[in-house]
């Protein structure tokens, strides 16, 4: 880290510097994060209405969110649908990640794959909940003319007004705007592992799928660990998707948490106090998974530094032993 | 590297792995192909077959249906453009300088500050909504796109991302003799510095922007004026009752909303799977 020479002291640069960031995170994010909270406890609702109290009883919005059926529902379909998109997305971009960096299969154009199924990912999300509306449409959409015209299905189907249906496209839309990014984050981790591993696996006669489960998965365990968090809590703010495609249904089926924030804030009766009561509550459950992710990105860092240091002595050693090395 | 075992494994490993993959780029391109292609047929043809890969001639039959209409395409694109152009320049600009504050100077509060920076990384602006939105309606700022614009001074991925990179790549030596001769600390800043960090802050600067364009929520939020929507809103009409027979019209302003992003894509393609190897932003 840099040292400071004697003398002027710039420490105080490192306080201007850092006004512009502080000043913005105070008015734009603690403190609405903090007004957010002091609402979950008043009856502050109605658009445009400045007049709340404080409640009596400061807990009521929370009980009543946590007893409202819609929320209940909302969470179940939130976690229901990230678990659809998630298990197929890490599945898929594992396999992938196994092809398209193994050692004994060159696979030719992994350049263009990589592109193709990134470019879900880049697309705005709320463009392609109405692109796959539109797509599944009834009675006539490409997807039941593609159904009938193969002969999978005799007459055209009405997906949107299918529960499990709707739900399951939604995790797929999920699925498939996500697997390329998970795919690329995956590789980068792979082709951070040392070469020398593979190269002894190889000497010892491992065979790709060997090399891949004995040496891969357990080397890719920060990286593994990385998506799952950052997926859930991306997931757990769903709300493109759920609400642009069906908004929210049919009959709530593939409402979210977000979705019911929204429609709890902004819609209807304007119910400020319910819907902050409800941030808050994803707002821990948010707040628990991120500091996990917190722990292990420190934990790698610290592990970093660690490696260094070894390499230091190492070169240090050899430097004594004078300047010669027999790998 | 390793010997290249050839032989009937091999093969069928290449036919599995190639099907594979041609499906999912089928998968991947075949919903924008419809898009594409239907933006110029007008109903009857997609009534009577809804896939198709031959283009038709009513492109400009459609693109009318818009006239009139809440629906406006350039009016959307240009308010994404101020949204997203200036929250990027601000999110770029000043998360350097935030980084640079964390790399180069030896201050008291510097380790506090960056375990608060990783702490808030993963907290989405969107749980914060409701207080935010009282706030901005307070001051009277709902339906300006500038209320949209400044919260991306504070960026805390943004900051992590390019601490990460100054870190070994910013000699102190270079900081020491501009100091001796005699620049003050912004003009090192904004003279020296910035340029150096050009390559990193470009890869933060595009994942800056396609998140600010596509963001739904915060515009869905405080925006109110048809005059005011981003693009992602005015995606959002295209559900609207008038657009209910008039399935090429649907296509083409689908189309219309991404043909920005997909030109952008294929010019940077390249750079933008480079940015997310590096741990990019995952929503």
């Amino acid at each position: 880290m840099a040292k400071q020479p004697k003398g002027i002291s710039y420490a105080k640069y490192g306080y201007i510097f850092s006004i512009p960031f502080v000043a913005a995170f105070l008015i734009f994010s603690l403190y609405p994060t903090i007004y957010t909270a002091v609402l979950g406890f008043t009856d502050c609702k109605g658009l445009g209405n400045n007049d709340w109290h404080f409640l009596d009883q400061p807990f009521d919005n929370y009980r009543a969110v946590l007893k409202n059926k819609t929320f209940i529902t909302s969470l179940k379909n939130t976690v229901a649908i990230w678990i659809m998109n998630f298990i197929p997305q890490i599945s898929m971009a594992l396999l992938l990640t196994a092809w398209f960096t193994s050692h004994t299969n060159e696979i030719k154009g992994k350049g263009f794959f990589k592109v193709v199924f990134y470019m879900p990912n880049i697309i705005t999300a709320a463009t392609v909940a109405i692109l796959f509306q539109n797509l599944f449409s009834y009675p006539v959409g490409p997807v039941n003319d593609i159904l009938t015209s193969l002969g999978i299905k005799d007459a055209a189907y009405n997906f949107a007004v299918d529960k499990s249906a709707t739900r399951i496209t939604v995790a797929f839309i999920q699925f498939w705007t996500w697997y390329g990014n998970t795919m690329i984050v995956l590789i980068s981790g792979v082709l951070g592992i040392s070469p020398d591993i593979y190269e002894a696996a190889d000497i010892d006669g491992a065979n790709g799928i060997q090399t891949f489960f004995k040496i891969t998965i357990p080397n890719l365990k920060t990286v593994l660990l990385y998506t799952l968090v950052t997926s859930l809590v991306g997931g757990l703010n769903m709300y493109d998707i759920p609400k642009l495609f069906r908004n929210g249904g049919p009959d709530n089926a593939t409402i979210t948490s977000s979705v019911f924030i929204f429609n709890q804030a902004f819609m209807g009766s304007f119910l400020y106090n319910k819907a902050s009561a409800a941030s808050m509550i994803m707002f821990v459950i948010i707040a628990v998974f991120s500091a996990i992710l917190f722990r292990v990105m420190r934990d790698e860092d610290e592990h970093r530094i660690e490696v260094e240091k070894k390499r230091e002595k190492k070169a240090a050693k050899k430097a004594a032993a004078g300047g010669q090395s027999w790998q | 590297m390793a010997v290249v075992k050839k032989g009937a494994g091999s093969i069928t490993f290449k036919i599995v792995a190639y099907t594979v993959c041609i499906i999912l780029t089928v998968l991947s391109l075949l919903p924008f192909v419809i898009m594409i292609v239907n933006s110029t047929r007008n109903t009857p043809q997609i009534q009577q077959h809804a896939v198709s890969l031959i283009p038709s001639k009513y492109l400009p039959f459609n693109m009318k249906v818009f006239s009139g209409q809440d629906f406006d395409p350039i009016r959307g694109f240009l308010n994404s453009l101020i949204v997203s152009a200036g929250s990027t320049a601000l999110n770029v600009y000043f998360s350097t300088m935030t980084a640079f504050a964390l790399v180069a100077y030896d201050w008291k509060l510097r380790k506090p500050f960056f375990t608060l920076i990783m702490a808030v990384l993963m907290i989405p602006a969107q749980l914060t909504a409701i207080g935010f939105y009282k706030f901005i309606f307070s001051i009277g700022m709902t339906n300006k796109l500038i209320a949209l614009i400044l919260p991306s001074i504070a960026a805390p991925t943004t900051v992590f991302f390019m601490r990460q990179y100054m870190i070994p790549s910013l000699p102190m030596e270079i900081l020491q003799s501009a100091r001796i001769d005699g620049a003050g600390e912004f003009r090192i800043f904004n003279q020296i510095v910035l340029p150096m960090m050009t390559p990193a802050m470009a890869t933060q600067a595009i994942f800056a922007f396609v998140g600010s364009w596509n963001n739904l929520f915060m515009p869905q939020v405080l925006l109110s004026k048809p005059t005011k929507y981003t693009m992602p809103i005015m995606v959002s009409l295209l559900n609207g009752d008038i657009y209910k027979t008039e399935f090429g019209a649907i296509y083409l302003g689908l189309f219309l909303t991404v043909l920005p992003l997909l030109v952008v894509y294929f010019l940077l393609s390249k750079y933008i799977i480079e940015g997310v190897a590096l741990g990019g932003v995952k929503g």
